[in-house]
């Protein structure tokens, strides 16, 4: 193994292959923010009364479920160098229509289905006036942003509509058996699966990471550029939609206002688990660890009564340095690689 | 060479940001030991307060009077809640406090369903639930201070308007956020105790959103919308401070009369140079401080929540629990030049 990789960074300057395979695995970004994670929580759990109880895992997976959900198809969406702001006026919307049709008498799941099925419409719209028409995606879902948060609140006006089956809102906090696993847990692990297969296994996904890297390059290598990102806007739209749903009915009430800002904590989340906004880099388990890492501080920054001030300080803090580091890297990476044309090699030696 | 940079920029990162986590515990281990369970079962009384929203002078005015009735009888005061009014960041607080095992609760809730369940998870947990000023279900909670009923309080603002502009004209209400579980039913109420005022119409009724610049924004848009406005009726503290700065300055000074629910200290400027006459409230001051001898009596099981159930909440009296787990505070309060100078609040 090292031998071959050794005579192959020899030739290639493809810089993951001159390490060996343990140092590409955790020597990452990913890593760095699971590592941070597990400090955190280690930290918490002896210093802050009441963190360490069960219930805790609970509610903290019940809290940063919409943010997990959503963050599966903008993780996708960042990789390609675009940005979905629209996520949380989906969701807000979905959360509306579920609502509205069942208060006329629409069957809740069938309502719920015709919601997402919207949700699926305003990301198509999102990725139509993306890949055909053109626009970048900040200025289009900035306008969308506005245009479905305003379709919900217009339509349910200024009352909650808060009559829901039972069974379902039941289910949207219903834990497996004893335990302290939600339910929803699992529709996030399924989902989960099929992001981490379709992003890191499949042709499409690499093409994802071509867009990102180099959009003309991917076009001339084959990759249907404006197809995939289409299909991203899509998905996205379909899983917020999915998210407002289950916001619904963890809160027991449709509201025009429900999800309102949760775009920035999703964006917030993908980009501390190590996603690049520049588009080509990040993994679907560094964004994991990432709503987990901020769903934890909050949680027992919450229990240790900091007030939320100072919680969106630390937050925002960590989002900061995350940044700054991987922009200051990238430079230090640029730098070292500018002046010579193989210091890969001498880099490695010296090291 | 270089991943051992970038090593070294992971580690900073990590460093830094376990740095940040560790400050933020070694501030709270100190507050977060004194809200504690020392007392354990039904002697528990740290009470925690859980308004809308943080930095609202309402609510830093009822939290001070519950700190001083919690003070009296050695109790543990504790006041955390959201920078926004949502109903969902309220949720994770009500999680948190469940988590704590606090002795009781006092929430004035965001929106009356959206909590309920987080509420409900407290109860089973052992914790009792108050509301004050702002009401949830009535199946989620112990006990509701009411500050004043909302007949009471929708008739002395349609007779202080009445009052002021001659029992005839045009009036418009300038609200909080459309969906304030209070303010909706004191419309309500108001528009049927209008009927007893035919000559009186209402023209109109904006948002203000609890936002002094929106309330300061809708005010100029009504007066400009209604050119024959004699009377605007602001039943929230903001909205009523932001229209009389409004007035105070522009041309309609002492022509368009101004009333509704405002506290001393922020209307006493505009009372002193005539914009506004007169104003109601109850003192939320006093609605802390009930609310916090509520709570006291639930964990001390001296009163369950049941209609009939009574308790002695310390300079107030004696309250006596009414229908639906309510109790009240009193009637509404009417504030003028005369009285004002009394308050400070």
């Amino acid at each position: 193994m090292t031998a071959t990789t050794t005579t192959d960074a020899a030739v290639r300057t493809y810089r993951d292959y001159d390490r060996p395979l343990w140092q590409r695995v955790l020597l990452t970004r990913e890593m760095a923010i699971i590592a941070l994670l597990l400090i955190v929580a280690l930290i918490a759990i002896p210093t802050v009364r009441g963190f360490s109880q069960p219930i805790t895992l609970t509610f903290l997976l019940l809290d940063v479920m919409p943010i997990l959900l959503i963050a599966l198809p903008m993780t996708l969406i960042i990789i390609t160098g675009e940005i979905d702001l629209s996520v949380a006026s989906i969701a807000g919307l979905a959360s509306v229509l579920t609502g509205v049709m069942t208060q006329a008498g629409v069957p809740f799941e069938l309502a719920a289905v015709l919601a997402i099925v919207a949700g699926a419409i305003g990301g198509a719209i999102n990725g139509f006036l993306i890949t055909v028409v053109g626009l970048p995606s900040l200025a289009v879902t900035i306008g969308t942003l506005a245009l479905y948060r305003g379709l919900a609140v217009g339509l349910l006006g200024t009352t909650a509509i808060t009559d829901f089956p039972e069974f379902w809102t039941d289910l949207a906090k219903a834990r497996v058996g004893g335990s302290n696993i939600p339910v929803v847990l699992f529709l996030f692990l399924v989902l989960l699966l099929v992001f981490v297969v379709l992003l890191h296994f499949t042709p499409f996904g690499r093409g994802i990471y071509a867009i990102g890297l180099a959009s003309e390059a991917a076009r001339f290598s084959g990759v249907r550029v404006e197809r995939t990102k289409f299909i991203l806007f899509m998905l996205s739209g379909t899983i917020s939609a999915l998210a407002g749903i289950y916001y619904t009915l963890r809160y027991g009430s449709a509201r025009g206002d429900n999800a309102t800002g949760l775009e920035l904590q999703v964006i917030a989340a993908v980009l501390l688990g190590g996603v690049s906004i520049f588009g080509g880099r990040g993994a679907i388990h560094g964004v994991i660890a990432g709503v987990l890492l901020i769903g934890v501080l909050a949680s027992a920054l919450r229990l240790a009564n900091v007030t939320s001030d100072v919680i969106n300080i630390i937050t925002g803090v960590l989002l900061v340095l995350s940044v700054v580091t991987s922009s200051f890297l990238a430079w230090l990476r640029k730098r070292r690689r500018a002046p010579g044309g193989t210091p890969r090699v001498e880099a490695s030696t010296a090291g | 060479m270089f991943h051992n940079k970038r090593r070294a920029g992971a580690l900073t990162a990590l460093a830094a940001a376990a740095a940040l986590v560790l400050a933020g515990c070694a501030v709270d281990s100190g507050s977060g030991g004194t809200g504690g369970t020392e007392g354990g079962g039904s002697d528990n009384l740290a009470i925690t307060f859980l308004p809308k929203n943080l930095g609202n002078p309402y609510f830093d005015t009822s939290s001070a009077g519950a700190k001083e009735a919690i003070d009296e009888f050695g109790g543990t005061f504790a006041e955390v809640g959201p920078a926004e009014a949502t109903p969902d960041s309220q949720v994770s607080y009500i999680n948190t406090l469940t988590q704590q095992g606090v002795g009781a609760i006092a929430v004035s809730a965001n929106d009356p369903e959206a909590i309920c369940d987080a509420l409900n998870e407290a109860r089973d947990a052992g914790v009792k639930v108050v509301t004050f000023d702002s009401d949830t279900n009535p199946e989620c909670r112990d006990l509701f201070i009411n500050q004043a009923t909302a007949e009471g309080i929708a008739k002395v603002q349609i007779d202080l308007i009445a009052d002021q502009i001659g029992d005839a004209g045009e009036i418009a209400i300038l609200s909080a956020s459309a969906n304030a579980t209070n303010q909706n039913a004191w419309i309500e109420l108001m528009k049927k105790e209008l009927e007893n005022h035919p000559n009186i119409t209402l023209v109109d009724t904006v948002y203000g959103d609890d936002d002094d610049q929106t309330s300061f924004d809708k005010t100029a848009a009504l007066l400009q919308t209604h050119p024959n406005l004699k009377g605007i009726i602001s039943p929230t503290t903001v909205g009523i401070a932001a229209a009389a700065r409004y007035l105070s300055t522009s041309e309609y000074k002492g022509k368009v009369a101004l009333t509704g629910l405002g506290t001393p200290n922020q209307m006493r400027e505009y009372v002193e140079d005539g914009t506004v006459t007169a104003f109601a409230l109850w003192n939320p001051a006093d609605l802390g401080y009930l609310t916090a001898y509520a709570a006291k009596a639930l964990i001390e099981g001296t009163i369950t929540g049941e209609e009939g159930d009574s308790f002695e909440a310390g300079k107030l009296g004696d309250y006596e629990v009414g229908a639906d787990g309510t109790v009240l505070l009193g009637d509404p309060y009417v504030f003028d030049a005369d009285n004002i100078g009394d308050f400070d609040f």
